[in-house]
């Protein structure tokens, strides 16, 4: 399987929403629902404080129970790889892929009547393309590659800098990484 | 009866069948994937903000997909922020102005009614020219901010008024430029010169870039945290770049003069500054030497908050990375009637440090030699904009809005005539409201120029809607950077609507007031092209790369121990400046305590979003989804006396009686217990901004208590209290 990761830097993230527009425009995501978004984790007492800003999204789980509880094969990992998509035709809208996603990532429902959600822009990446939220980060805090590539600037950053996943503990093998 | 009534636009006669926001995007199928169609791209320069980005327009099968960053852009480096990736909202909101209207009276009310382009033009044409007639041309003044506002100042040169004014100088920049101005001749431009990508050291007073997002100012910034650079945000909130930063100086609101004062007691006190630096290039560091000696940093501490020792330590470190260090000018700094003098401090502390023109520190901008287009001369105008409020702010480079205004009120106002572009001058002014409609009763002629139905209009005899940036031809870009470069906005779009490009209007309006040698051109186009041929380019190339880079003919910095002048009367960096001295100001910033916080009030704080753009976009439908309304920062002490919790809607009074709209707590530890912030442009009234229209609090109409500068004439926006007017309760305060 072919593993593609997102190392967001939450050193450099200023939450400043691009990438939530960018996924929009790019891929004409209905009104008043998003497959991306920001959250911003603040702590500490004024004034000792520490705030982190992330940008949140499907985490494309190298085992993903979206995958396994879906149905009616509609949620599948694309192309022999980890990313995660949905088939509009065969999706029903039972919502049982969102009961079963730890991170809430799956969109509540598109008007066609399915259940929609981040694809890592597979359209580009098929093309050799990051993803759009990626492309258009005004300061260059997301980074997308290959795990595979052992040359790959996000092996690189994994390798050097401390990082965290959400939500470990799952046992979902999430591929979106934040750097500490 | 009122000369002007104010009309609120969503009165208008006859107003055309608009479309629901919701169905603004489409439906969005399954299939096919994005990009699969026929997708073409065309060059713009983005208008969601003033960074002037350059970008590319992506349209599938004819229909807007998508604004993306030019690679080869200096602004962008390639990425569009928020607004600028959103800019498709902007073409796409059903709530534009669509056609021409005017002011009538029906049944004895005053009301809108949409006319043809030729009557409204031909009524302006006729009232501008009474106006010169009786008056003279200079009483007609232009208001303006974004690009499509040299169409319209062109125009009015033409017929012979310089008289203009933009709040980008006596709302934002204007006492930052003039303070540098005064001190290295020169200002901070914008683009600012600051060289961040190379600087070890950066030093943001009150400036929180990353929630304002001037692209290049965040991308810069980010290079130099990835490169680890010392980063130290002196900030009561504790802003975005705060928690970037290895020092946070959460300061006492309104004291920054006082630490500028002590950090330069510090580097002259313990031998850091650049001494060849100073010898070689400055004026009056005796002088300021005996004056900095009295702010030590435990009185600055006593006056500040901020500890001795950090104090000194951060000093310390901004000597340590010197010349590579960057003390921020900010960018709207008009906060509390000593902001030149403030600029002043942070452009001294830089020459102490020897950053300016230094590598790390601010770079030389270069601009392409771009010739103009030739045409007649102007007439030689009688009056300055100056000239309309004498005797005061003698160091305003610029025309002051304020004092436009203020000089347009009365039967006997030396101004009769304004043409408003782009500005919505409600919520750009502080406290302007109850001026506003005193100038509009007395002034024979308004004219707003706009996109979109903001409260402005309601003060106008004629409204023109202008086309958005997607759909016109706009000057070239030719900004001071790194890099001399142009850049080209060019339609992507025919204007929907009725909708016309700014050139266009100018040109119709100048027509009729038998100005036509002044616009020669058929299509703008024409004209931009003969000049892009001056320098070896042409419309073609231009409309294929949308960004052209040429090499820079100076250096970017100073040489090391170069000789150099400066554009000052001492041909040198002026530590003292007899300029000041020699109009009855401070020849050295000075420290003057801030007003202290009355009882049962908390200081009103405010700032910019990263999703918006002031109120011109809280209405375009991609942003509002993202950010539909301004919150306001409550530290919990505060929140648990009112007992406020997250997500109630109160409203805010001010010390003198303004009340806002209702806006929705955020308890947050961000903000300390003295005051209370949030991110302005919301709250608009105006109905035909069906989104915006009531969503958040205006922090501009709390602004009772205005600062000016006495030296440029900045209103100072800081010196504001507030106390809270809880919603559920009918008025009384908690």
């Amino acid at each position: 399987m072919t593993r593609f990761v997102m190392v967001i830097d939450t050193r450099i993230c200023i939450g400043c929403g691009d990438c939530v527009v960018a996924c929009k425009t790019e891929n004409k995501v209905p009104d008043g629902l998003n497959r991306d978004w920001i959250v911003e984790a603040t702590r500490g007492t004024y004034p000792d404080l520490k705030t982190e800003f992330r940008s949140e999204r499907c985490n494309h789980c190298s085992n993903a129970t979206c995958v396994t509880l879906c149905p009616t094969g509609a949620s599948h990992h694309w192309n022999d790889s980890n990313i995660v998509l949905v088939e509009p035709e065969k999706c029903t809208g039972c919502k049982a892929c969102i009961a079963a996603c730890p991170y809430d990532a799956r969109l509540v429902m598109h008007p066609d009547g399915y259940v929609d959600k981040c694809t890592f822009c597979h359209h580009r990446v098929a093309r050799g393309l990051d993803p759009a939220c990626v492309s258009s980060c005004p300061t260059g805090c997301m980074h997308f590659g290959s795990l595979d590539d052992p040359h790959s600037e996000v092996n690189h950053l994994l390798k050097t800098r401390d990082y965290k996943v959400l939500k470990p503990e799952t046992g979902n093998d999430p591929n979106v990484y934040y750097l500490i | 009866m009122r000369r002007r009534e104010f009309i609120k636009v969503s009165t208008l006669v006859g107003s055309g069948a608009v479309v629901s926001p919701a169905l603004m995007l489409g439906g969005c199928t399954s299939s096919p994937l994005p990009g699969t169609g026929v997708v073409t791209k065309t060059p713009t320069i983005c208008d969601m903000c003033f960074w002037k980005c350059a970008g590319d327009v992506y349209k599938e099968d004819g229909e807007l997909w998508k604004i993306t960053g030019n690679k080869d852009d200096l602004h962008s480096g390639g990425r569009l922020c928020t607004r600028g990736t959103g800019g498709p909202g902007a073409y796409l909101d059903p709530d534009r102005l669509q056609k021409p209207l005017m002011r009538v009276t029906v049944d004895g009310r005053q009301t809108f009614q949409e006319v043809s382009w030729n009557e409204a033009l031909q009524f302006i044409a006729t009232k501008m020219q009474g106006i010169a007639d009786v008056h003279g041309p200079e009483r007609m003044a232009l208001l303006h901010h974004g690009a499509g506002g040299h169409h319209f100042l062109h125009l009015l040169r033409a017929f012979g008024s310089d008289s203009h004014a933009e709040p980008a100088f006596a709302q934002c920049r204007g006492p930052r430029d003039v303070g540098f101005r005064l001190t290295f001749g020169e200002a901070a431009s914008s683009p600012e010169r600051t060289d961040m990508a190379n600087a070890r050291c950066i030093v943001l007073l009150g400036s929180h870039i990353g929630e304002n997002l001037h692209n290049g100012q965040v991308q810069t910034l980010t290079e130099a945290i990835n490169k680890n650079a010392m980063l130290i945000t002196v900030d009561p909130r504790f802003s975005v770049p705060a928690g970037k930063s290895q020092h946070w100086l959460p300061i006492r609101p309104g004291t920054d003069i006082a630490l500028l004062l002590g950090w330069m007691n510090v580097l002259i006190e313990e031998d850091l500054y650049d001494k060849d630096y100073v010898d070689r290039y400055t004026i009056g560091f005796e002088q300021l030497a005996k004056h900095v000696r009295q702010y030590t940093p435990e009185w600055v501490f006593l006056e500040t908050g901020i500890r001795p020792d950090v104090i000194r330590e951060t000093a310390r470190e901004m000597a340590k990375a010197a010349p590579a260090t960057v003390v921020h000018p900010g960018r709207h700094a008009s906060w509390y009637g000593d902001d030149t003098q403030r600029s002043r401090a942070i452009a001294m502390l830089n020459a102490l440090l020897g950053s300016w023109n230094r590598k790390g520190g601010f770079y030389i901008p270069e601009k392409v030699d771009l010739p103009h287009y030739p045409l007649p001369d102007y007439p030689k105008p009688k009056f300055k904009t100056g000239d309309a409020y004498p005797d005061k702010w003698p160091f305003a480079s610029q025309g002051v809005t304020n004092g436009v205004i203020e000089a347009s009120v009365g039967d006997d106002a030396f101004f009769k005539g304004w043409m408003v572009y782009g500005t919505n001058l409600p919520q750009t002014i502080p406290g302007v409201a109850a001026k506003l409609r005193a100038a509009a009763d007395s002034l024979d002629l308004v004219v707003v120029v706009d996109t979109m139905p903001s409260e402005v209009t309601g003060y106008a005899d004629v409204i023109l809607p202008e086309c958005t940036y997607l759909e016109r031809y706009d000057d070239i870009r030719n900004s001071g950077e790194r890099h001399p470069s142009l850049a080209l906005r060019m339609p992507a779009f025919e204007p929907k609507y009725e909708s016309k490009p700014g050139w266009w209007i100018a040109k119709q309006l100048g027509e009729r007031l038998g100005l036509q040698e002044y616009f020669p051109w058929d299509d703008y186009a024409d004209k931009l092209d003969w000049e892009l041929q001056q320098v070896g380019s042409s419309l073609e190339e231009m409309q294929k790369i949308g960004v052209k880079n040429f090499p820079r003919k100076r250096p970017l910095y100073f040489r090391d121990g170069q000789p150099a002048r400066f554009y000052t009367p001492s041909r040198r960096i002026e530590l003292y400046s007899q300029q000041l001295a020699d109009k009855g100001f401070d020849p050295m910033p000075v420290f003057t305590p801030p007003e202290p916080v009355p009882s049962g009030y908390y200081r009103l704080n405010y700032g910019r979003m990263p999703a918006h753009t002031f109120g011109k976009t809280i209405n375009n439908p991609l942003l509002f989804q993202l950010a539909p309304e301004n919150q306001l920062w409550v530290n919990p002490l505060v929140a648990n006396k009112h007992t406020l919790e997250s997500g109630d809607y109160v409203r805010l009074a001010s010390r003198e009686g303004a009340v806002s709209g209702r806006i929705r707590v955020r308890v947050t530890e961000r903000i300390g217990p003295d005051s209370v912030f949030m991110a302005h442009g919301f709250g608009h009234k105006s109905k035909r901004l069906r989104l915006a229209a009531g969503a958040g609090a205006d922090d501009s109409e709390l602004m009772t208590n205005i600062k000016i500068d006495p030296i440029m004439g900045g209103t100072g926006m800081r010196g504001n209290f507030v106390t809270f007017i809880k919603q559920s309760s009918t008025g009384s305060k908690s």
